[in-house]
């Protein structure tokens, strides 16, 4: 391992812990969700808002089913491409002979066994594990976004990192095989916010209200204080099992390329669970966006559409961190885009984001595997590449908002 | 009593040879005869890797934090000088290894055994410098990159040890045990091409300019990774896709991530998708090395070279 060895020492960054910012819960949400809620909407201004206006979006919001349809178009373009484009060049007449030699009727073709192997066991799988991924890590940043009523946050936010990072680490030292990984990262993430989330209530209802942002300022904390525990956790067992080094840092830095057809199935129920329940709560999303006392008059329990749409959003990315380690920014990137483009409402964020995060992650897994052809490049690294610019991007956008209010 | 002048050489020459024969019983390399006259041979100054080392007197409290140096410690007979190895130093096993960790050393803990030679493969946190200043003399021997590396870090330690004549010797037997092994080996028309496999997830490969390239390029074997050029290379370890190597469909895989903490081999191999359609899986032409002997470049080069060799040699009938 030596040489290996080397340009691993050092431990995962310190991507996981969250940086405080996700806690500057947005003093406007209330006031812009105000100003774009629907025309039937009874809920008075408050005074507050009178005063402000919103700056004009770079774009005209697009009509729904537009965007519906582009994300769409976009998805298929990215899916065919990625079957179609690897480091291996095959060309396109032998991809399309090699996925028709798997179906019934076929026409007989001379393509190797090998170019077969490569279109049906490496790219297929792969393409649609980020499908997957992509879709629920986008869904479930929007979901966060909205039950948190804050524009920085992302699906890692409550732990899930940190607790998948743990349960990957403990397998990764303890000697347990590839097998048990996305279980144990599973169950990792999953025990985090359970945690995150029963300590943040209690530490809610106990403390005052208005300290530090009533019930979701104190869930953000504890998500904070739970992902820098396991976190400490995690550094503590890579050091004492300093020859492990490489495994976790691959695995933190997350991929598609160890994809497999099990990952599939292994992921789907969750994800088609997570995905439904995330879409049919959109417009009980879009209540929430008025604010928490607002949305209780109108006769919403809030807690418990938050906590159904934490666990339908915690359940999915668990089940992609299992499979694709931690991926970047694509939980940021692509809700704000869908917000900026078709407009903030849920209705529309939630769907678009997820068949936009979808071809969004199809598309950088692409750039992963050819971009240093034949290496490849972490994927979190492009959708960081991508994501940083644009996190900023965000973060001057709101800053401008805030300084107009 | 007064012991007359002239009696006094006698004496310490008895004591050295008391203090030698001991060492020769606790060394179980057993071949230990150079001790008498090793202490003529000092002080002496090496120039090593990290330049000039200046050693006062014939080490006898080695701590070596680098397995590959532990294995040439034993190997040139100065396994009886050796007090501590680190944590990874598994072989030769009465090598008396401690919590001391190669990876993540520290200097204070190191010092607590009082050792009069640190060898380091690594100058991880500045750790030379920190036993420097402890007046504790260090020698580096980084991985080598060549056959010849091998031999000056022997003859490196040969000479800071007291066991220079050992240490020539033992390049000796290395060199011409390579050489029977190259002899013995199958020729081919084209060279055999190898996928060889430090890690999964990424695959990390190393290329035919690594050290483990060298040896195996020694048998006529070429690496996949060859065609890899520019920043993918990685100066010589590159990652590649699962898509490249079925692509490249190698002669033979030879895998390095194997036993406890690899965990890989023929089997794990055959069952990865897509990779049953290999030439090299369907030929069970699949090597499985020690994952020690493959990550070090001491002694044992020579049973790594063996083991490829005789399954090319059998793979060719």
């Amino acid at each position: 391992m030596t040489g290996l060895m080397r340009r691993h020492t050092t431990g995962p960054d310190s991507e996981q812990v969250r940086p405080a910012a996700y806690v500057h819960r947005r003093a406007d949400s209330a006031a812009e969700a105000r100003a774009a809620m629907t025309p039937a909407s009874t809920v008075r201004p408050a005074p507050d808002t009178l005063v402000r206006s919103r700056p004009a979006l770079a774009f005209k919001p697009i009509r729904p089913g537009r965007a519906v349809a582009i994300a769409s178009a976009a998805l298929v373009v990215s899916v065919i491409a990625g079957v179609a484009i690897g480091p291996a060049g095959l060309s396109v007449p032998t991809v399309a002979e090699a996925i028709m030699t798997r179906l019934p009727w076929h026409p007989s073709f001379p393509v190797s066994a090998i170019d077969t192997a490569i279109v049906w066991q490496l790219r297929m799988p792969r393409v649609v594990l980020g499908v997957l991924v992509g879709s629920m890590l986008a869904g479930g940043g929007a979901a966060y976004q909205g039950i948190f009523r804050n524009p920085l946050a992302d699906p890692y936010l409550l732990g899930i990192a940190a607790g998948a990072g743990l349960g990957a680490t403990v397998v990764v030292v303890s000697g347990g095989s590839q097998a048990l990984l996305p279980p144990a990262a599973f169950g990792g993430a999953a025990v985090a916010v359970a945690l995150t989330y029963g300590l943040g209530l209690t530490a809610g209802r106990s403390g005052r209200q208005g300290a530090i942002g009533g019930g979701t300022g104190s869930i953000l904390l504890a998500g904070i204080a739970i992902a820098a525990l396991l976190t400490a956790f995690q550094t503590y067992l890579q050091q004492e099992h300093a020859q492990t080094l490489q495994a976790v840092y691959s695995w933190i830095l997350g991929g598609l390329s160890g994809a497999t057809w099990s990952d599939v199935w292994l992921i789907l129920p969750y994800v088609a669970v997570s995905a439904v329940v995330l879409v049919t709560h959109r417009r009980l999303l879009d209540v929430l966006r008025v604010g928490e006392a607002e949305a209780t008059g109108h006769g919403l329990d809030v807690a418990r559409v938050r906590l159904t749409v934490v666990i339908a959003a915690t359940l999915g990315v668990a089940a992609a961190v299992a499979v694709s380690g931690l991926i970047g920014f694509v939980g940021i990137i692509v809700p704000h885009t869908v917000r900026m483009t078709a407009g903030p409402s849920y209705r529309i964020v939630l769907p678009v984001s997820m068949i936009g995060g979808a071809a969004f992650l199809v598309l950088a897994d692409i750039a992963a595997r050819t971009v240093q052809a034949p290496a490849e490049v972490p994927i979190g690294v492009i959708t960081a590449l991508v994501g940083a610019p644009f996190f900023l991007f965000v973060l001057r956008f709101r800053r401008a908002e805030q300084d107009l209010a | 009593m007064r012991i007359p002048d002239r009696v006094l050489p006698a004496l310490a020459a008895a004591a050295i040879i008391a203090i030698a024969c001991a060492a020769c019983g606790s060394s179980s390399t057993g071949t230990n005869t150079a001790a008498t006259s090793a202490a003529a041979g000092f002080p002496v100054t090496v120039h090593a890797a990290n330049g000039a080392v200046h050693i006062k007197s014939r080490p006898d409290a080695i701590i070596s934090l680098a397995p590959t140096a532990t294995e040439m410690l034993y190997a040139i007979g100065a396994g009886a000088q050796v007090k501590a190895v680190d944590d990874d130093s598994d072989y030769p096993t009465q090598a008396p290894r401690t919590k001391l960790s190669g990876y993540d050393p520290n200097a204070e803990a190191i010092a607590a055994y009082k050792p009069d030679l640190v060898v380091i493969s690594n100058n991880i946190d500045n750790i030379e410098q920190e036993l420097k200043e402890l007046s504790i003399p260090v020698l580096d021997l980084p991985a080598a990159v060549t056959l010849s590396n091998v031999y000056t870090e022997m003859d490196q330690l040969g000479a800071a040890t007291g066991h220079a004549a050992q240490a020539k010797r033992e390049d000796a037997s290395i060199r011409s045990e390579i050489s029977a092994i190259v002899a013995a080996a199958p020729t081919h028309a084209k060279p055999l091409t190898y996928y060889y496999e430090l890690s999964t997830n990424p695959y990390y490969s190393v290329t035919s300019s690594t050290f483990v390239g060298s040896l195996l390029a020694l048998l006529g074997m070429k690496s996949i990774a060859d065609s890899i050029t520019g920043p993918a290379a990685a100066d010589g370890y590159p990652s590649m896709s699962a898509e490249f190597i079925l692509k490249s469909n190698p002669d033979y895989i030879i895998l390095a991530d194997t036993g406890a903490d690899g965990g890989q081999d023929a089997a794990t191999v055959s069952a990865r998708p897509g990779w049953s359609v290999l030439s090299a899986v369907k030929d069970k032409h699949i090597i499985v090395l020690n994952a020690d002997i493959a990550s070090r470049w001491g002694p044992r080069i020579v049973d790594l070279l063996r083991d490829v060799e005789t399954a090319i040699t059998a793979g060719a009938r």
